[in-house]
């Protein structure tokens, strides 16, 4: 490998590193302002001069390629008095309000003029004053702030795929807007805050809550789509007041979707924080003691061994399996997860994976989407797939109803009949993935989630198979779920395949034939009419709609205020981390399930969370390993048959409203009204 | 002097017609397929020998610049020609374009096929309306003629040329903000390395270079190396279009040997300073981007690139621009740093924030309503942009402040004292 000199001293560097870079390796932090590593070089703020032997000028180290035998130098007093000049020319028209900036306390400007910064100022001249632009409900600006170093512009055009910010006019009259001040219309809009290196774009929601150091930072999961987000989340007491993205490179870089970041309020909105009851038709405030054995006389009266559960969104490892075990003791086989009729194969892990793992969309030159629109399934997927789609010129099909992706793509068609084509390589896709070197297939929900949904999937696994998608080395073959809750609970087996194929259907005839009592582990999205006739427990945190139609409401914590393990769309382990105690008197289902055990005196075996999760890990090896991703899984399934016309309707009709806590989130309300045109 | 029979630009002031009839009375494509014949390393090797010097400013000898493109690429090549002429005070390219346009599109064919180059953009400033209706006549007449287009004049090499005319940004006259605004961009400078030569014009090879450097090619080629290499000094080699504005009785272009003596230049051909040699105050040689030098310099100074940057100036595009006494040298200086201000993209701090601190000092000065910190304050300012920016503008906007400081000093301390003693009365 080449070396640099750094400061006299030798580094081995790689090739197509930058000098800064290089300079990194060696633990020398270089400042700067416009450089971030997942965008473009824009080489314009010039903080990060360094001298380089042999170059008359000082040279910006973020864009200069490092080469064999440089030699560079950075803690000479030139560099230190370039810095300083750059410094000052920034701060002379960047007004001096960090007390009542939101920034302060986490802004790059503030930190680095400790160190580069006068303590004084020389300019005696009247400040610029920049007007402000409305970017929407999110990101609140105070462009007088702005230091062009475009960061937000190379943000929107080349990560998130809209051109709705740039850089207008020029010289000292150089302004970043949207041009026509219009809402900037991405899901990945709240990025562009923390990107913002001074407080010019702050988060609109978060305006004047708190200052960064009077946070709790928990390091967590998001739960809003299948990928499990890294986040970071930050809270004052039992609020939640903001989140942020981690650095996962594998997962999601360092971007989160405008939901997972600003859906929070509705955390402390329509909470439910202590069992309700129905009596009278109406639900009353009641006591834990009094609900549980409620449950119990009704679980023994409508009949133990018929007791139904049904998942839903949010629903955590330990909670489905400690339903599943409860279940089975009283005799009963009876749930499922499947409440979006979301079809895979049983015992083939393949086929509700995402198999080639979320980091491997990178390499991909060919990717065929069926059924998916990512662009709303997983947001900072689709930033993914829009990288491969830049970087290597990835050609993309898509088999559904065409819409926005922000990448160029081929339509195929409107139904899923044209798998058939493909199979028979009739497409106009077939040469495309024919030709690649690796190519993916993205199936999403709206493709199986039919009674047919088995045959696509097989006749897919053909598709792979027969184009090399998916070979002995690696798996393209891939399902984008949609809940975070939905691999694990296949895998813990939490189905029952009487319910196979209609869900709807199969769950109301049970229910009509035995009128159970039917456990809603945060299964907000069922189809509420076929519940009818049940003895409804609810367990979730939020007075949703469903929550109205139970008998019995049983409080229990959202995803800030328990420690839970999910497993992500590729398989991989893992666990949130609780930021505060739960509201009120709210318990996890666990603990619900085990009392009620205890109540039919066939006590589940465990007695905290720690024996609960050995427990799940001694059945189910793969929960074993946290933040691992499972080896590969084979395609060891097929078959070619016929699949029938369907138009595909994309089953996400409000990006912004999906779930019990983006419904009850004011941000989404505004959202789902500026950006969508909608009215919840 | 110049010999008349030395000048390249034989139709400076069109005098004679413009047209390719014109052109080819003054032996413009005249066996251009003789010097192509000779091979694309001849060409490049004899620019080389005739240690030809960039005329758009900097003076980057021409041949190793066209060395530089690489050989085999595999992307096409693209000879760029600049002729967003905007420095102030220039105004030499307009002439070469309007009255002797088919010098330039000879100049491109050569250059062009020096640089394995099949097409060539000419970039036209927006402004000039007339130069760029008559470059577009004489490129159409070309093609008539078989001159450019497939198998230009004959040599089996395929050669396109198309004008581009600019929105009017001095940026753009900045070679990679040009390519740039070629492209469809915003005109904003880019990062080098990489250069031109290696990433231009939708990212490959690319040549930029200067609408005289161009036209001289053919000339410098017809009549061999040795000619224009004898012309002038040493690596100060033979002709240039000097635009001379000002206060002079006769202001003019006028394509004089390198290395003539600036007085002589500016009495010979310019009339003289208004009110006599020994009215002069100040002379800006090389356009509003270099320092201005005083009268004493300017009675020995030669007009060349070395000379030139022995007294702290630069010969720039060689646009003299005279001050006589009646000038406020101050005020003249701010209106360039207003200039700069204006005209800087914006895109670089030290530019965007220090060209407007810079001018807004400037306007007190001339009142001399500072404090007497107030001049080395800015000549520190000019020091924190000079080089610290991506392109060159934010040299050019430090520099014809540091030229006043260096040399009228003591004219700004009278200034401030006096104001300051006002302001003690009032």
């Amino acid at each position: 490998m080449p070396y640099i000199t750094i400061n006299h001293k030798e580094v081995e560097f790689e090739n197509g590193m930058t000098v800064m870079q290089a300079c990194e390796l060696v633990g020398i932090e270089i400042p700067r302002f416009c450089y971030h590593d997942k965008l473009s070089i824009a080489g314009n703020c010039r903080m990060c001069l360094v001298e380089m032997e042999k170059s008359p000028k000082p040279i910006a180290s973020c864009a200069m390629p490092a080469a064999e035998g440089m030699k560079i130098l950075t803690n000479t007093k030139n560099v230190e008095n370039a810095r300083k000049g750059v410094m000052e020319f920034l701060l002379i028209n960047h007004p001096l309000d960090c007390p009542i900036c939101d920034q302060g306390g986490e802004c790059d400007l503030q930190d680095q003029a400790l160190h580069y910064g006068f303590d004084k100022s020389r300019y005696e001249e009247n400040k610029r004053a920049v007007k402000n632009k409305h970017l929407g409900p999110l990101v609140s600006t105070i462009m007088t702030r702005c230091i062009h170093c475009t960061r937000c512009v190379r943000f929107s055009t080349e990560v998130a795929g809209v051109d709705d910010l740039g850089l207008l006019g020029r010289g000292e009259s150089a302004e970043i807007t949207t041009y026509l001040e219009k809402t900037i219309k991405s899901e990945l809009s709240g990025n562009v805050i923390d990107l913002c290196p001074v407080g010019a774009l702050t988060s609109k929601p978060y305006a004047f809550k708190a200052r960064p150091w009077e946070l709790n930072k928990t390091e967590s999961i998001d739960v809003f789509d299948a990928m499990g987000s890294s986040i970071r989340i930050d809270t004052l007491g039992k609020k939640t007041l903001r989140v942020l993205p981690r650095m996962n490179e594998e997962i999601n870089e360092e971007w989160i979707s405008d939901k997972s970041r600003f859906a929070i309020d509705g955390l402390s909105k329509q909470r439910i924080d202590t069992p309700y009851l129905l009596k009278d038709g109406k639900l009353v405030i009641a006591e834990w003691d009094e609900v549980l054995v409620n449950i119990t006389q009704e679980i023994s009266k409508r009949g133990k061994e018929n007791t139904l559960a049904l998942s839903g969104k949010f629903t955590d490892i330990e909670t489905l399996f400690s339903a599943k075990y409860f279940l089975q003791s009283l005799g009963s086989n009876y749930f499922d997860c499947r409440y979006d009729n979301v079809q895979f194969i049983e015992n083939q892990r393949a086929s509700y994976l995402f198999n080639s793992s979320i980091q491997e969309i990178d390499n991909a030159d060919a990717i065929l989407l069926i059924g998916t629109n990512p662009r709303w399934e997983a947001c900072v997927l689709n930033a993914r797939i829009r990288k491969a789609y830049i970087n290597n010129d990835c050609k993309i099909g898509l088999i559904g109803k065409k819409l926005d992706l922000t990448y160029k793509y081929v339509h195929l068609s409107d139904s899923i009949e044209h798998i058939n084509d493909l199979l028979n390589n009739n497409s106009p896709f077939s040469e495309v993935l024919k030709n690649s070197k690796k190519s993916l297939i993205i199936i999403g929900n709206s493709a199986i989630n039919y009674r047919d949904g088995k045959e696509v999937l097989n006749v897919c696994s053909e598709i792979a198979k027969k184009y090399n998608v998916a070979n002995n080395n690696f798996n393209g073959f891939n399902i984008l779920q949609q809940d975070i809750s939905k691999v694990g609970a296949i895998d813990i087996g939490f189905y029952n395949q009487d319910f196979a194929q209609n869900f709807d259907q199969n769950i109301k005839n049970h229910i009509n034939k035995f009128n159970p009592v039917v456990f809603l582990l945060s299964g907000d999205e069922i189809n509420h009419s076929i519940l009818e006739g049940a003895f409804i427990v609810y367990l979730g945190h939020h007075g949703d709609d469903l929550a109205q139609l139970a008998d019995i409401v049983l409080p229990s914590p959202a995803y800030t205020e328990k420690s839970s393990t999910y497993m992500n769309m590729e398989g991989r382990v893992l666990q949130t981390t609780r930021c505060y105690h739960p509201l009120g008197v709210s318990k996890e289902e666990w603990k619900i399930f085990r009392a009620l055990s205890n109540n039919f005196s066939q006590k589940l075996k465990f007695n905290n969370l720690s024996e609960l999760r050995n427990e799940i890990s001694n059945l189910f090896p793969v929960f074993k390993e946290i933040n691992n991703l499972p080896s590969s899984s084979k395609l060891e399934f097929g078959s070619s048959t016929k699949i029938e016309d369907r138009v595909l309707e994309y089953n996400i009709k409000n990006f912004y409203m999906t779930d019990v806590i983006s419904r009850a989130s004011i941000t989404m309300a505004n959202c789902s009204r500026e950006i969508l045109n909608k009215v919840a | 002097m110049l010999k008349k029979e030395d000048k390249i630009f034989k139709n400076l002031y069109g005098h004679n017609d413009w047209n390719l009839k014109g052109a080819l009375d003054r032996g413009i494509w005249e066996n251009t397929k003789n010097i192509l014949d000779k091979g694309s390393d001849y060409i490049v090797e004899e620019i080389k020998k005739s240690e030809l010097r960039g005329r758009g400013g900097a003076g980057f000898p021409a041949g190793l610049k066209w060395s530089f493109m690489p050989k085999d690429s595999g992307k096409p090549h693209y000879l760029v020609v600049n002729a967003d002429e905007s420095e102030p005070g220039t105004c030499k390219d307009r002439e070469i374009m309007r009255n002797d346009p088919h010098l330039l599109l000879e100049g491109c064919l050569v250059a062009g096929f020096a640089m394995r180059a099949h097409d060539c953009y000419i970039y036209i400033r927006g402004e000039y309306y007339k130069e760029s209706s008559n470059l577009q006549k004489a490129i159409e007449e070309a093609y008539e003629a078989k001159l450019i287009g497939p198998n230009a004049s004959g040599t089996g090499w395929d050669f396109n040329i198309y004008l581009h005319r600019g929105a009017g940004a001095y940026i753009c006259g900045e070679e990679t903000a040009l390519l740039e605004s070629l492209e469809g961009k915003k005109g904003l400078p880019r990062l080098k390395p990489p250069f031109p030569a290696a990433v231009g014009l939708y990212g490959c090879p690319t040549t930029v270079t200067n609408v005289e450097t161009v036209a001289v090619a053919p000339t410098i080629l017809r009549r061999g190396s040795k000619w224009f290499a004898n012309l002038g000094n040493p690596n100060n080699t033979g002709t240039k279009i000097f635009s001379i504005s000002g206060h002079v009785n006769n202001p003019c272009n006028v394509e004089e040997v390198m290395g003539i003596p600036l007085k002589e230049l500016i009495e010979i051909h310019a009339g003289g300073v208004i009110g006599g040699w020994d009215n002069l105050l100040a002379v800006i040689p090389g356009g509003a981007s270099v320092p201005l030098i005083p009268k004493s310099i300017c009675d020995t100074v030669k007009m060349d690139f070395d000379s030139l940057i022995k007294v702290q100036s630069g010969l720039g595009t060689a646009a003299v621009i005279v001050m006589n006494k009646s000038t406020d040298i101050v005020e003249a200086i701010t209106r360039l740093s207003h200039f700069f201000k204006h005209e800087n993209c914006g895109q670089c701090t030290p530019c965007r924030e220090g060209t407007g601190w810079m001018y807004r000092i400037m306007k007190k000065m001339i009142l001399g309503n500072i404090d007497s910190k107030g001049i080395d304050q800015l000549l520190n300012v000019t020091k924190q942009i000079e080089g610290h920016t991506i392109c060159a503008l934010g040299d050019a906007a430090a520099w014809p402040i540091q030229g006043l400081m260096r040399h009228f000093r003591p004219e700004i301390e009278r200034r401030i004292s006096e104001f300051n003693k006002k302001r003690k009365v009032a």
